[in-house]
């Protein structure tokens, strides 16, 4: 626990001067709160701007934050320090998790608050994201584990991340996109928040959102294997 | 105290350690002296439980390597070449983030930053620091645990004089204090300077070890007097146990004669016992 805090702590102090780790975090909520409040097309769903950057934010921010900050340690050699300072792999991943996870809900929470959702289905779009940040959070570990340094984490996120952001955007387009959307798990949480003051997942959706669980635990569990967490 | 007996370990179809064995006792400076490639860094990974080795046995504070456990591990100060900082951070910052880890005070911190004479530099970003600073806020680091035993990989490599004996004179220190020192260099003065004891590492093996003076005296038949007559001819005469005698005869006949402008002794240093053991350079 006492490794853990250390490593949030040590988070909160790097990432005020890290701007590729603080951009993540503040460009959607600023896009949402810009978007909802200066761009007023008539006919446009209730809080579509506020469904869509979730999303995206949801996939975007805690892939690439997550990666680059494991990557930069591993590139740097501080994970090595920490590790040899007898920081448990699960400690770090701990600090550094909850701090991502932290940054994203609160930047949700500004998104959602500043768009004017009402506190009824507002626990329930919060806990809808919630959900998926763990996935992606665990996901931006498994690609940040299997990075050897900086511009290889980028390059491996970055198309994980498109994937897995714009693919609900791109399924509200095209069919044939959606039918493949749909077995991924933001297509499915979005689909959930798509009566946003009615927030629901069916069976299916559940079952596809866990078996994404699963299938990127598994990833992340053999990238940790393979790679383990310093660069060797 | 750390013993060592007959280890080895393989990358791939490479041996980088073959059959090393050494003990180191406490409170002595423990020098691990070889060219770039002789594994020495491979050693210290075995030692601080990072890497698995093949074969042997190594013994750290009286516990097989095997079974350190957390706490015995945190005893450890380690400074190595690849363990970075964090250079958005400050100095006392860097050093926060491992205080918070190893339970260690505000007070602490101030201590080891006024030891490494980092105190006045305390809110510097690292990555305004220059590479003698950072190198010292490594070691403030790792002293932070108050190590019972601590490992330096090369502290001083690429430093300049002043910031080198800045570091030695605080290695010193702590050897004082009785912590074990164990410490890896290609830079020979520094091992002449600093150790108790030694060993030559090449190519994974062993090739010879004790004190750096016992070292030097046990190939002194490499020391040579270099003489240098008024007409500019200079003779270079061996001069060991054996031939002592007869060499100082002839340098007598030399003075006798008025012929001589300077005389210069050329004793064995780390550097050529190393050469004439190996045929390598240690500096490499």
């Amino acid at each position: 626990m006492r490794e853990a805090t250390a490593i949030f702590r040590k988070q909160v102090l790097d990432t005020r001067k890290n701007r590729a780790v603080l951009i993540q975090f503040i460009m959607f909520p600023i896009m949402t709160i810009v978007m909802s409040n200066a761009v007023k097309v008539d006919d446009i769903p209730e809080f579509f701007y506020l469904k869509l950057f979730s999303i995206m934010y949801m996939a975007m921010a805690p892939i690439v934050s997550m990666s680059a900050i494991i990557s930069e340690e591993k590139e740097k050699g501080t994970l090595r320090a920490l590790m040899m300072s007898n920081v448990r792999p699960a400690s770090y991943l701990a600090g550094v998790g909850v701090y991502d996870f932290q940054c994203c809900l609160i930047g949700t929470m500004l998104m959602s608050k500043s768009c004017g959702l009402d506190d009824g289905p507002w626990w329930k779009y919060l806990c809808v994201i919630m959900l998926g940040l763990v996935i992606s959070i665990i996901l931006g570990a498994a690609v940040g584990v299997m990075a050897k340094d900086q511009m290889a984490a980028t390059s491996l996120a970055v198309p994980v991340m498109c994937l897995f952001s714009f693919l609900p955007m791109m399924a509200q387009f095209n069919d044939t996109i959606a039918k493949v959307a749909k077995y991924f798990y933001t297509q499915q949480l979005y689909l959930a928040l798509s009566d946003i003051n009615n927030v629901k997942i069916g069976t299916e959706g559940l079952i596809i959102i866990a078996v994404n669980a699963v299938v990127i635990l598994g990833f992340f569990v053999l990238a940790f294997r393979k790679e383990g967490l310093s660069n060797e | 105290m750390i013993s060592v007996a007959g280890i080895s370990k393989s990358f791939g179809n490479k041996k980088v350690l073959d059959d090393v064995s050494f003990t180191v006792n406490d409170g002595e400076i423990f020098g691990l002296l070889g060219p770039s490639g002789a594994g020495k860094t491979t050693l210290i990974r075995v030692l601080t439980g990072q890497l698995r080795f093949e074969e042997g046995d190594a013994m750290v504070m009286g516990k097989r390597v095997s079974q350190l456990t957390g706490a015995d591990k945190k005893q450890f100060g380690i400074m190595m070449d690849d363990f970075g900082l964090y250079d958005r951070l400050t100095c006392y910052q860097n050093l926060r983030v491992f205080a918070d880890i190893y339970g260690v005070g505000d007070q602490e911190i101030r201590t080891v930053l006024r030891e490494v004479e980092l105190a006045d530099a305390e809110k510097k970003e690292v990555k305004k620091l220059s590479k003698g600073m950072k190198e010292r806020l490594r070691l403030a680091r790792a002293l932070l645990c108050h190590p019972k035993v601590l490992f330096l990989d090369e502290p001083t490599s690429g430093l300049d004089p002043q910031t080198s004996n800045e570091i030695h004179e605080i290695i010193r220190k702590r050897k004082d204090a009785g912590t074990i020192i164990f410490l890896t260099t290609h830079n020979m003065t520094e091992a002449e300077k600093l150790c108790d004891h030694l060993v030559l590492l090449n190519e994974g093996k062993i090739v010879e070890g004790g004190g750096p003076k016992e070292l030097c005296l046990r190939y002194d038949h490499q020391k040579r007097i270099e003489l240098v007559t008024k007409n500019g001819e200079t003779i270079s005469l061996e001069m060991n146990r054996d031939n002592a005698e007869a060499t100082s005869r002839k340098i007598a006949e030399f003075l006798k004669e008025g012929k001589l402008q300077t005389i210069h002794s050329k004793e064995p240093n780390l550097e050529t016992v190393f050469m004439e053991l190996t045929g390598r350079k240690l500096e490499v």
